[in-house]
């Protein structure tokens, strides 16, 4: 009984070591992944601020000045006036949509009938 | 536990028979039974002190050993905690109201050289000296055949310049991260940014720092780690600044001034919403300051909030409203104007002759400095001091950017009565445009002071009150007529109903004395005048209009043409809808009322 009781024992040390091995293992893994993230993080970070920056610089009010200057005659931008304000009750509806056909009369043939 | 008998029978009954003593035996075994309880306290004592013993000498090599690993160990990120994905750059962006940045940070590169690792001096120097005009080539030489051991050669370098010296192939020639700030927007608020310098340099980074303006100001907030790289946030609205910048630039052409300025704030919150000052400059490439001569005439000067000028007549509505507000006066007293005003042998005159008598509307309306020097007598020099005082004008303004603490606001030492009455018109007590702002915004907003700021608000300041509303009602009216029939009739903006007031005020001369053919011409207006959301100040340094047969210089022919032309742009842009019937536009059809 009391060999029984040593061989558990000794298979469970065993297993709890192999089991804290991959744990070491999984662990410096995901550790090593962590860190080429975090790199991939800062790096896109960068690039975004970058990116960013270029956006402010070509959205800069001077060129949009210059650029819809260049483009007037297709755009014909203008600064904002206060007479372009206009009110709600001034935009029309959209038309109403044609009644619906409900006795169609061929005219077609009535025009070929008519030429010789 | 089994007792010993103090007084065993054994020994008693023998040393009776005796005649001995039996005390004696009982303190002998009382005795004993003391040493015993003494031997096993002892040997308690001494386990439980080799056990505390053990205890802390375990305690004490842990964090010995701890201390000792960390100090001979190299220093790791830490990887394993979540909050490590914030990399925040060196240095906050600056952003404007809408989220626009207006300052950000771009990454670079500095070159060095280590002399001793060049493989070939002399071609390197060449080398460096052509891809780089200004780099003298002689000196270049000098520095890398004597005995330095390092050297730098620029601080900043293009990607396309790092890739030409790569190219070179030299291992001596290094180079270092730098980051760098950078403006978008070129010179659009440069005097609110100011700019940014390199501080302590190293190799592998520089600290930047800010030189003047925000960047200076706010260094601390926007260089602080602990805020996660969140910007810093600007009462500054890119697209009205941009407007009035442009249409400050075309007034000052036109009316041939020197320089100009302009502030639009709001009258609520006391955001700034655009600040000028023309000439500017480019932050990304701040010029050195002046070595000589007026430091005023230097593109840095913010005229804005250091410009410290007399501004003339636009100080006679503070007389009217005090005068109001301390029930001296209403709109409709009649006022004795017959000049010239003598006081010693200072007298004051009018620029016309407007009669014998005006009301206090037509005082301001008229811009009679008699009528307002009269107000001034009445209101008398201590209560208009402690009146100005609540106004901010005695003290450099609270606007946040490093240059308005040197706005001091020149008084007269001895604030005689005299003084009083020149001050209600505007000559005697020097401010910045901005502290005007600050005064006419109290104004504006039903007599509230409001301190002029260039952070974004999220609310209304209710400052401390400096007036009674039916006073800056009636003050507000005023103005409302100075344009619609006074001094400043081209103001009129159709829709937005303007109100203000011009100011024109010769220019002191350095040496004391003023100027004949030089003036400073301030409109200060607020708009719309039913319910003011925002007050302007449009200052022109030196204006001179050449349309008619003489020039003119009066603010009514110079500065409020151009503050009526900003208006017109920017308040479109601030999402005021002007308050007319607007024509029938093209393809917009009326389908019911």
């Amino acid at each position: 009984m009391k060999s029984v009781a040593y061989v558990l024992t000794a298979m469970l040390v065993f297993s709890l070591a192999f089991w804290a091995y991959r744990e070491n293992y999984a662990t410096q893994q995901v550790l090593s992944e962590t860190q080429r993230l975090q790199r991939e993080i800062g790096s896109a970070k960068l690039r975004l601020s970058v990116l960013r920056a270029e956006w402010a610089y070509l959205n800069r009010p001077d060129r949009l000045m210059e650029l819809s200057e260049i483009n007037y005659d297709r755009l014909g931008l203008q600064p904002l006036r206060p007479d372009q304000f206009g009110r709600i009750d001034e935009v029309s509806y959209p038309p109403e949509p044609l009644l619906p056909i409900t006795n169609p009369v061929d005219v077609s043939t009535m025009a070929g009938e008519q030429q010789p | 536990m089994i007792r010993t008998p103090l007084r065993p029978l054994a020994r008693i009954l023998p040393a009776r028979d005796k005649g001995e003593n039996t005390q004696a035996i009982e303190r002998e075994n009382i005795r004993q039974r003391h040493e015993e309880m003494r031997d096993r306290a002892r040997t308690r004592a001494e386990g439980r002190l080799l056990v505390l013993g053990i205890f802390f000498f375990c305690a004490f090599s842990v964090v010995g050993g701890r201390m000792a690993m960390m100090a001979t160990s190299e220093a790791v990120e830490p990887l394993t905690s979540a909050t490590g994905a914030a990399i925040a750059a060196q240095r906050a962006d600056i952003v404007d109201r809408q989220g626009r940045i207006l300052a950000t940070n771009f990454e670079t590169h500095s070159l060095y050289a280590q002399p001793p690792t060049l493989v070939d001096p002399l071609a390197a120097a060449a080398g460096l000296a052509g891809i780089f005009p200004d780099l003298d080539h002689d000196r270049l030489v000098r520095d890398f055949t004597g005995k330095r051991k390092f050297v730098w050669i620029k601080k900043k370098i293009s990607p396309e310049q790092m890739q030409a010296v790569h190219d070179l192939g030299d291992p001596g020639l290094l180079f270092g991260p730098r980051e760098m700030r950078l403006y978008p927007n070129g010179r659009l608020a440069a005097h609110v940014m100011g700019g940014a310098s390199f501080g302590k340099e190293g190799v592998n980074s520089a600290e930047v720092i800010g030189v003047a303006g925000v960047e200076k100001q706010f260094d601390g907030y926007l260089r602080d780690p602990g805020n996660g790289g969140a910007p810093l946030q600007l009462s500054l609205d890119l697209t009205v600044q941009a407007a009035a910048e442009r249409v400050l630039y075309g007034g000052m052409k036109i009316m041939n001034a020197k320089g100009a300025t302009s502030i639009l704030m709001d009258v609520h919150t006391g955001e700034v919403i655009s600040v000028v000052s023309l000439p500017d400059f480019d932050p990304n490439d701040r010029p050195a300051p002046p070595v000589e001569g007026d430091p005023s005439d230097s593109p840095l000067f913010n005229r804005a909030v250091q410009g410290v000028y007399e501004l003339g007549s636009t100080f006679k509505i503070f007389a009217a409203a005090q005068a109001m507000d301390l029930g001296l006066v209403n709109p409709s007293t009649i006022v004795d104007i017959r000049g010239p005003l003598k006081w010693g042998k200072f007298s004051i005159k009018d620029f016309h002759n407007y009669g014998n008598e005006l009301s206090v509307t037509k005082i301001i309306v008229k811009s009679s400095n008699i009528g307002t020097a009269r107000l001034a007598q009445q209101i008398g020099p201590k209560r208009q001091q402690e009146f100005l005082n609540s106004l901010g004008m005695m003290d450099p303004t609270p606007f946040e950017i490093v240059e308005a603490a040197g706005g001091q606001p020149l008084m007269p030492k001895n604030w005689s009565e005299l003084s009083a009455m020149t001050i209600s018109y505007g000559h005697g007590l020097s401010t910045s445009p901005m502290h005007l702002a600050a005064g006419y915004a109290a104004i504006a907003n039903g007599g509230h002071y409001v301190s002029p700021t260039i952070l974004k608000q999220s609310g209304p300041q209710h400052g401390p009150r400096v007036l009674s509303e039916p006073a800056a009602n009636a003050a507000r009216d005023m103005l409302r007529l100075v344009v619609t029939e006074g001094t400043a009739s081209f103001g009129e903006v159709p829709g937005y109903h303007v109100g203000g007031k011009t100011g024109t005020a010769d220019k002191p001369k350095p040496r004391g004395g003023y100027y004949d053919d030089k003036v400073i011409a301030t409109f200060a207006s607020l708009f719309p005048a039913n319910d003011p959301k925002y007050v302007l100040i449009v200052t022109l340094d030196e204006p001179t209009e050449t349309s008619g047969p003489a020039p003119r210089r009066t603010a009514g022919w110079t500065a409020v043409p151009v503050a009526a032309e900003m208006i017109g742009r920017i308040a479109p842009l601030l999402g005021l809808r002007p308050d007319v019937v607007p024509g029938q536009l093209a393809g917009i059809t009326l389908t019911s009322n």
